[in-house]
């Protein structure tokens, strides 16, 4: 028996028994890599995807909890950069390895999903779910800034 | 910053199948740029570049559609090297930087090497710009010579007459302009490469893209989810590998339990490695169930000299060795007599500080993939590596095989910080060794809990030092000695053996040149533990650093003295780093009191960029608690080749810093990690790191490294406000809350 949900607006399904973690059928099942693996025990938030509209560690959350959910990743949050997160990643030169950026970004996309407006410590609170080894945190709280700005 | 570069796949793919008349072909067009270029390396570059356009040299190759397609030696683990470097030649060039397209460099040492690592390929150090700056603008310069000798016969006009715009030879008295493009298709290309004399080359009021801010290459697929990384490759018919490695360096498996292992669903088989227990496993999630339940499923024989190991214990005996003067050492750097001269001294202050272990956290666990041939001689790499050298060489020794039969495809790095650059690369030999083991395609994953525990880590040091004044209080002598656990014959033996037998790694930064001590000096007392260790952000400036720094505070307050002046005092001689001390003072309004916070201040002559800082604290003595609260920094690196990016670096080392100082701490009982993921090994969050003020001084040096230089300034300047708070000195990084009570009690 496969688990069905859906990806990015397409349906998807898997074979994959129902402890795994949502994480893994995305990467290595559905190819989309842009999610990354970083600790597997929700504490660094490279995995960040959004389910049903609200971000989830993807690492912590097992297929059977996702059967029957929207499941967006950054391949998803738009087809061509266009977010205005996407931009103002960009124009405040965010990534340094890049590698936890997916999960920062999701994050932010769900912050200002709930919250257009954010106040600077309301950033830092949100945002501090996710970690950057490369320290890229004082521009990702401008790009936040940026993007809830220019939306 | 609205420059756009397209870069290629990260991957060196090489076509196989060429003939040996296009190889004949390439060899003659490549004699140029590169006195060592031997047939078969042509080859290979020819290959590499063959179908991005007319290679020009080994490093340069036009489209007559004008798309440069240009080499990038470096690997990129976020430093923007990928950037750097080819921006470099394009400058030099002078191309159209719209149209350059980044290609990796293949794992050729005589074409492509690293001069400030004895030609390898290999990036670390902060050091890729200012070893490569020299030659890639040379190299720039020679291609842009070819294409102005070209235009000049195409034009039968004297070369001496003319210029070129980006992309675009052009002849002033006769309005006549030529593309690169249209140039490259006809152009000749020598069979020397035509002699540039330095005082050819841009001067920097020249300069179109250096010292200016372009798009870093990579970073529109690091927004997107499409930049890859090793972990994100996938090769037909390839199975999952994880292994549980031996905790202590040396030990190997004894009794495996395969029981638990066996009741996971699509798992192959459990490998007996030299040095642990591999599972394969069809998918993912079997191999990573698979490796959960071979936790506490092995035994181990006790063959290292880790075993019993205890870092506590560890420590205080380093530390009363380094305080205790007849326990023997090595002089490691000497300027006049400083033991002799302190035995003068009319004041003389001593005091022992510590370092503990800490780990890379690199946000990518480590992984590789491998594939290799049914005989066993050939082999195919997927990799994130800091040496495309060494990836290289590890592989082919491991299974005794030339190195012409590895093919290396290497990508972007999530995070480097020094582990991916062993000379055993021992994470991509796990791949290597399941891969032949399984006669198919294995990707190994490391998990966190591997990845640390695994981990090898920046040594423990224990440091004590003495300094002698004289009646005016001038500071004329200075003594250190360092116990510290070896680093580089660990990581490297023969890159130690190549260093004179000097562990550089463990002790670089201990020398204090651009201070005004007359004599100064030191020792080091060599010590193996067996723990595994590495360089790490920052090496042994970090530590060594911290304790100098701090310690140079301890003489100002000794003499009653500002710490910033004492400062300038000793830098009398060294111009520049009065400048970022005058000027990171005035910026953090050094002389103005804070109520409740603390200001330290620290500066540090890393390779020759000169950095200071100042941070400004808060202490919460009820739980020991540190807060930074903005920490500015002034940074002369020479030419700043990319201006953002060097702050951006400067703000990445600071928060690196910030972990090492408060946070991070790797403990070792029995020989073995007693952390193991972020709960227990707590790197800097958003809700951690100061605001950042970084100014650059820009002068027309040559440019030095910039990846790491902040790292080692915030320890120091951190205890400094500390003792400025409190009057009390943290002389043990990292000042956990614990220490911080102990140390205020």
């Amino acid at each position: 028996m496969g688990i069905n949900f859906t990806v990015n607006g397409k349906a998807a399904s898997t074979d994959a028994p129902p402890a795994t973690a949502l994480l893994w059928v995305i990467r290595e099942g559905l190819k989309l890599t842009g999610t990354k693996f970083g600790c597997g025990t929700g504490l660094c938030g490279a995995c960040m995807v959004h389910i049903d509209g609200k971000r989830a560690f993807s690492c912590q959350t097992q297929m059977s909890e996702v059967a029957g959910k929207v499941v967006t990743t950054i391949e998803g949050l738009s087809l061509d950069s266009s977010h205005p997160l996407q931009k103002a990643w960009l124009a405040e030169q965010v990534p340094q390895c890049g590698y936890c950026q997916s999960g920062q970004i999701m994050s932010a996309a769900d912050l200002l999903n709930h919250n257009p407006r954010p106040t600077r410590d309301q950033i830092v609170e949100h945002m501090s779910t996710n970690i950057c080894r490369c320290g890229t945190y004082q521009r990702i709280v401008r790009a936040v800034e940026r993007a809830a700005r220019e939306a | 910053m609205t420059k756009h570069v397209a870069i290629e796949g990260l991957n060196t793919s090489i076509p196989s199948v060429l003939s040996r008349r296009q190889v004949m072909i390439g060899a003659a067009g490549l004699t140029f740029a590169v006195a060592l270029t031997r047939v078969d390396d042509a080859f290979a570059a020819v290959s590499a570049v063959e179908m991005t356009g007319r290679p020009l040299s080994p490093w340069v190759s036009i489209m007559s559609d004008g798309t440069i397609s240009i080499m990038s030696p470096a690997t990129e683990m976020g430093q923007g090297s990928t950037t750097s470097l080819p921006l470099i030649i394009a400058e030099e060039l002078d191309a159209d930087w719209s149209k350059v397209r980044i290609v990796p460099a293949p794992p050729i040492e005589a074409l492509y090497g690293n001069p400030g690592f004895a030609g390898q390929m290999y990036t670390a150090g902060s050091n890729a710009v200012t070893s490569y700056f020299r030659p890639l603008r040379i190299f720039g310069a020679q291609v842009r010579r070819v294409l102005l000798d070209t235009a000049a016969n195409k034009l039968g006009v004297p070369a001496a007459e003319l210029t070129t715009e980006p992309s675009m030879v052009v002849h002033a008295k006769s309005g006549r302009k030529l593309s690169y493009g249209d140039i490259a298709s006809i152009a000749d290309v020598p069979a020397k490469a035509p002699e540039i004399k330095p005082e050819q080359l841009k001067r920097p009021s020249e300069f179109r893209l250096i010292s200016k801010d372009v798009m870093r290459a990579e970073l529109p697929n690091k927004v997107n989810g499409s930049a890859k990384y090793a972990i994100d490759v996938q090769v037909p018919g390839m199975l999952y590998g994880a292994v549980l490695r031996t905790p202590v360096e040396g030990g190997a498996p004894d009794k495996i339990d395969e029981s638990k292992v066996r009741s996971v669903d699509d798992v192959i088989r459990v490998v007996r490695l030299p040095y642990g227990v591999a599972v394969l496993a069809e998918t993912a999630w079997a191999a990573l169930a698979a490796r959960r339940a071979l936790d506490g499923a092995v035994t181990w024989t006790r063959i290292g000299m880790g075993w019993g190991f205890d870092s506590d214990a560890g420590m205080e005996a380093f530390a009363a060795a380094a305080s205790t003067p007849k326990v023997p050492a090595t002089e490691w750097d000497r300027q006049g007599n400083p033991l002799e001269e302190i035995t003068k001294a009319t004041t003389v202050l001593e005091a022992t500080y510590r370092c503990d272990y800490a780990y890379h956290a690199q946000m990518e666990p480590l992984n590789a993939i491998a594939s290799v041939s049914p005989a066993g001689d050939a082999v195919e790499l997927w990799c994130g590596t800091q040496s495309q050298s060494l990836a290289v060489e590890a592989t082919a020794k491991v299974l005794g095989i030339p190195r012409d039969k590895v093919k290396l495809n290497y990508y972007l790095m999530g995070g480097g910080f020094g582990r991916r650059g062993h000379r055993d690369e021992e994470f991509i030999v796990d791949a290597v060794l399941l891969a032949k083991e399984a006669g198919r395609p294995v990707k190994v994953l490391w998990t966190r809990e591997d990845d640390v525990r695994n981990g090898r880590f920046r040594p423990i040091t224990a440091h004590h030092l003495r300094a002698g004044l004289d009646a005016t209080g001038k500071l004329v002598a200075w003594h250190h000695r360092v116990a510290g656990d070896r680093v580089t014959p660990y990581m490297d033996t023969v890159r130690f053996q190549q260093g004179g037998g000097r562990d550089y790694i463990l002790m670089r930064g201990v020398e204090l040149r651009s201070y005004d001590i007359p004599h100064q000096g030191t020792d080091q007392l060599y010590r193996d533990t067996g723990v595994r260790t590495s360089p790490l952000r920052g090496i042994g400036f970090t530590a060594n650093k911290f304790v100098t720094e701090a310690f140079l505070d301890e003489i100002a307050q000794k003499r009653g003295i500002d710490p910033v002046a004492f400062r300038l005092e000793l830098l009398k001689n060294t111009p520049r780093g009065r400048k970022v001390v005058e000027r990171v003072a005035q910026m953090a309004d050094w002389g103005r009191k804070r109520d409740g916070r603390g200001l330290g201040f620290a500066f540090i002559d890393y390779s020759g960029t000169l950095t200071a800082g100042i941070a400004e604290v808060s202490l919460d003595r009820g739980s020991g608690q540190i807060r930074v609260h903005n920490f500015w920094c002034t940074l002369d690196c020479g030419i700043p080749v990319q201006p953002d990016n060097v702050v951006a670096q400067t703000e990445s080392s600071i928060v690196y810093g910030l972990g090492v100082s408060l946070t991070e701490r790797i403990s070792i009982k029995d020989g073995a990690v007693e952390q193991s993921n972020f709960y227990d090994y707590r790197v800097p969050r958003m809700n951690e790191v100061p605001i950042m003020h970084i100014e650059i001084i820009a002068t027309d040096n040559h440019p030095t490294g910039v990846g790491q230089m902040a790292t080692p300034l915030v320890a120091p300047a951190i205890a400094g406000a500390i003792s400025q708070l409190t009057g009390v000195r943290l002389r043990h990084t990292p000042f956990t809350p614990e220490r911080v009570k102990k140390a205020l009690a």
